[in-house]
Formats: C-alpha cells, structure tokens, sequence
C-alpha cells in the first residue's frame, strides 16, 4: 500500500478541495471558532486524517465536508462543485454505536440508503448490501437487529453501510474511538485490508497519533483553539511497521509539534 | 499529615506463575435449564391471571356474606348479568356503538396530532404554537368542553367526537414531540445524510426513532379517550340514538339492576384490558422490543 501517493501524478484534479475554510458554531452561550483558514486536498484513492487535539475542530471540519456546517469564510468544493447540504456523495460514519437505525435489521440499515438516496432498485440494493456485509464479515449476522450486535460489529455495519452507496468520499469521525483496544486494532487492520481491496478515498478524523499513522498515507496535523493547519504529513506505515525507528520518529515529531508548548514548559522547569 | 509524612507503603514481592485452567467438566452445573415452576412463574400472563382471580376470590368472598345485590352484588350474579347482556346482543350492540365513535375521535385525534408535530419539528413557530397549546388545553379535562360541544353541534355524535378529539390530540402530541425531541443528533445527521429532508425524514427517521414515546402517547391517549367516551355517554348518551355502554350503565342504575351496571362496568374493563394487553402489546412487541428499544 505504500505505492499509492508515489504512483498518482500529482497534477490530476484533486477530489476534495478545502479553502481558507473558516469555521464557526454556536452554543447556548458562546459563538465558536472552530478552525480558522485551513486548507488542504485530498486527492482520490487517499487515506486523508485529520489529527489534532481535542478543540482543533476537526470533527467540526468533517462535518463542514459534509455538508452539515457551511463555512463562514472560505470554499469547500467535492469534484469542483461546493459543497451545500447533506447528500449521500459523501457519506459519514460517526464515532457513536447509535448511528445505525434501530428499527432496521443489518441488511435493510446497509440497504436503507441505497433504497432512499433512489440509486438502485430493491433488488440491486439487496445484491449490493449482501457483498458489502461480507466484506465486513457479518455475512451470518445479517437478518439481526443492531441491539443484539457487540460495538464493534456495529460499526463494521456503519462502515458496510456507507461503502455500499460508493460515495466519492467516505467521512470518519472517529469510528474506533469507543471501542476497546483489540477491537479498534482489529478494525484499523480490516479498514486498511477493504482500502486495497476496493480503493476508496476516506477522510479520517482521529486524536490518536498512533492511528492517524496506521490509517492515513497523509497526515493533516491541526493545533487547537481555534484549527489551524500545522503540517501535512505523509505516512507509509501500517501495523507491520508499527514500533519500527520510522514510525517511532514520526509519531515522536508529531507530538512534539502539537504538544511544543507544553514540552518548552517543562524545559523551564527543569 | 500532609502527604509526604505519611509512611511509604510498598507492595510485597510475590513470585509469577502461569498455569493451566482446570477442565470446566468438573466444576459442576454451569448451563441449568430452569425448572418447570420457574418457567411458568415468568410468563407475564400467568401471574397476571393469578392477580385476577385472586381478586375474583376476594369480591365473591366479600359479597357472599354482604347478600345485598342492591348495593355490591356478587361476582357470580355479575358474570351471569353479563352473559344474559352478551346473549342477548345488547351489550355487544351498546360496545359497538361505544368503540365506533371512540374509534372514529380517536383516528380523528391521531391524526391532527400528527400534523400538528410534524409541524412543530420542522419549525420553531410550528414548536411554539404545540407547547403553547399542550400547556392550555391539556390540563384541560375533555368533560368540561362538551357542554360547549353540544352547544355547536348540537346532540350527538359530533359532540362525541369533539371531546374525545380534545382528550387524544394533546397527550398523543406532547408524547410524540418529546420523542421527536430526543431522537440523537447522530440518527439527524444520518438522516440528513441520505439526503432525507421534510417529511419523508419525518417518517423514515423521526417516527420510528420516536416510536417508544408515541406508542406511550397513544396508550394514554387511548386511555384517556376511553373515559371521556364513558363520562359523556353516562350524561349525554341518550343523544346518540341507541346510546352506547356510559348509557347502559347509567339506564341500569335508574332501574336499579346493579348487576348490570357492574355488568357494564366489567365490560368497559375488559376491553380496557383487551386493548392494553392485546393491541399495544402486540404493536410493542412487534416494534419497540424487537428493535431492542424497550425492555
């Protein structure tokens, strides 16, 4: 998988394009902003993350990208055109178990959308839903209701439900975040394994050094309060080379860079 | 003492070891199928029949030596009553005049509390106007409408309806837009992110993510429909032709065949208990416990 940023020439139209992208929300109380001016491409067949801090808005830039938030300032553009509302060109999977519809068994939550957004028949969508949870290896859990599926099952459907409908670009909010450590190392392995079965293009939010590593071939690195663009990095470790000088260099340089206030403070101290 | 007085304590060093677990076969029972008694005692039916005829034991025991039919009669004279009622057709007659205006206040009430919160979801005037309206009228009890009710429309069914439209329509609206309101910003966003908007998100999303508190809201409005019907019927009931059970019961008493009143009486409990256990709780089963939404 290390081939991937080398083997696409770098003057083909980038896929997602994010300009001077101001963003802002509001509390009860106060009126936020999220990131200030961040821009970045993602590009097709990328495994974009998005790392930063708790505060360094990044959930909040996911959500811009998707269509939730427009920005204040600046431009968000999917295939040249900008981005206005919520549609299933970019789907979103989030980092809460209750993401999947209750109501719905696996196959009819990873066939709901398909059959929604109106893009293939019930038939199509069936077939589809089908080949999709058996790359997630829930083949034999497909006629359950979420309830009865363990935390990291269920995000293995949201994740079979948004790579059904093919959306140009997969969003990832956090999806590991609230699983225990073996699954989410398993899940990181099985995400990386679909990515050079299939080739999609995802956009990964994490506040995990390690995984953002793991996950992406390019690393945006955000510095809180409000977002700022801090460095892009590329990455070509997976777990293999987990532990390795390399990984171990540059999971040390990217703390350094988001943590160098606090590293100066210690220097004083001592 | 601050904390650096206090004493260190330090861990003893222990040895490590490893070892093989021992085979389950020798730790005895570790899957025992529940004994028959057990499993009887945890059908919910079961010891709600138990409850019931224990209660039977206790009005038989009660009215037996009270032999005063005028005042309490006995559970046996009541059952006959009700059986002469069922055999000879009044009783199912006055029931169906009964659930069919009940039936029709009910639909009715539904559904302009279905319009009024699909409303008040999608705007914030829409929201506004619903609690302002719940907060006024649903203290208000139905009752206390149908003098005016029979003002406007005169005596009859209409009038019925009316009423009984006042006692669904709040309770069902405030349940289902509490419920509208607690569905979790995640299932919104993906929602949205179908690209479902307006109505169909209502109905694809809102509604059975909802669906604990409406099918509440319903049960109450249901509830509360049912006893307005009753208390209408038992002051107004002659309005409506033959009349429905608020009637019957209400004739019976002026005849003094207090038998039939709790004839009456029983038969608006059964179908209390019919509709509770029967339709909701299969409507629950069916939806909220197999979406694992409800205990």
């Amino acid at each position: 998988m290390n081939d991937a940023g080398t083997a696409t020439p770098l003057n083909e139209e980038p896929l997602l394009e994010v300009d001077d992208v101001t963003l802002q929300y509001k509390t009860k109380e106060h009126l936020v902003t999220a990131t200030y001016r961040v821009s970045f491409r993602v590009h097709r067949g990328d495994r974009f993350v998005l790392l930063g801090p708790s505060g360094c808005g990044k959930s909040t830039l996911l959500k811009g990208v998707g269509g939730f938030l427009r920005p204040v300032e600046g431009r968000i553009r999917l295939n040249g055109k900008p981005v206005e509302k919520p549609g299933p060109d970019r789907m979103m999977v989030f980092q809460e178990f209750d993401q999947l519809l209750p109501w719905k068994t696996v196959m009819q939550n990873v066939m709901f959308p398909l059959l929604t957004s109106r893009r293939c028949s019930a038939r199509e969508a069936a077939d589809r839903a089908r080949s999709y949870i058996e790359k997630v290896k829930l083949a034999e859990f497909q006629d359950v209701y979420p309830h009865m599926l363990s935390g990291g099952m269920k995000q293995r459907v949201a994740i079979a439900r948004a790579m059904a409908m093919e959306p140009d670009i997969l969003l990832m909010d956090e999806p590991f975040a609230a699983l225990d450590a073996l699954t989410r190392r398993k899940m990181q392995e099985e995400l990386l394994q679909l990515w050079s079965d299939i080739r999609f293009t995802v956009l990964f939010v994490t506040h995990s050094i390690e995984e953002a590593i793991i996950i992406g071939n390019r690393i945006l690195v955000l510095s809180p309060h409000p977002g700022q663009v801090k460095a892009e990095l590329n990455s070509d470790h997976g777990h293999a080379t987990a532990g390795d000088l390399a990984f171990l260099a540059l999971q040390e340089r990217i703390h350094r860079m988001l943590f160098a206030e606090s590293v100066e403070d210690m220097k004083v101290r001592t | 003492m601050s904390v650096t007085d206090r004493p260190a304590i330090t861990p003893p060093m222990r040895a490590e070891f490893e070892r093989q677990t021992l085979d389950a076969r020798n730790v005895g029972e570790i899957v025992r199928p529940l004994s028959h008694w057990e499993r009887i005692t945890n059908i919910t039916g079961v010891r709600r029949f138990f409850i019931l005829v224990l209660l039977a034991a206790l009005w038989q025991a009660y009215s037996v030596p009270l032999d005063n039919p005028l005042i309490f009669p006995t559970f046996t004279d009541t059952l006959d009553a009700l059986w002469k009622g069922i055999v000879s057709g009044e009783l199912p007659a006055r029931t169906a005049v009964s659930i069919k205006v009940l039936l029709m206040g009910y639909a009715a009430g539904v559904a302009i509390a279905a319009v009024l919160t699909t409303f008040a979801v999608s705007t914030r005037i829409g929201t506004d106007l619903l609690s302002t309206l719940t907060a006024m009228f649903n203290p208000l009890p139905a009752i206390a409408l149908l003098p005016l009710a029979l003002l406007w429309f005169g005596l009859g069914n209409p009038s019925l309806i009316f009423v009984l439209i006042h006692s669904v329509l709040w309770p069902v609206s405030l349940n289902t837009h509490s419920g509208f309101l607690s569905v979790s910003e995640t299932l919104r966003m993906a929602g949205n992110n179908y690209g479902l908007t307006g109505i169909r998100f209502v109905l694809r999303i809102l509604v059975p993510a909802a669906f604990p508190s409406i099918l509440t809201g319903l049960k109450i409005g249901w509830a509360f429909a049912w006893r307005t019907l009753i208390a209408a019927e038992l002051v107004f009931g002659v309005s409506s032709g033959s009349g429905g059970l608020g009637w019957y019961i209400f004739e019976n008493r002026n005849e003094l065949e207090i038998a039939n009143v709790f004839a009456g009486l029983f038969t608006v409990i059964i179908i209390g208990l019919l509709v509770e256990s029967v339709v909701f709780r299969t409507l629950e089963a069916r939806t909220v416990r197999k979406w694992g939404m409800q205990r």
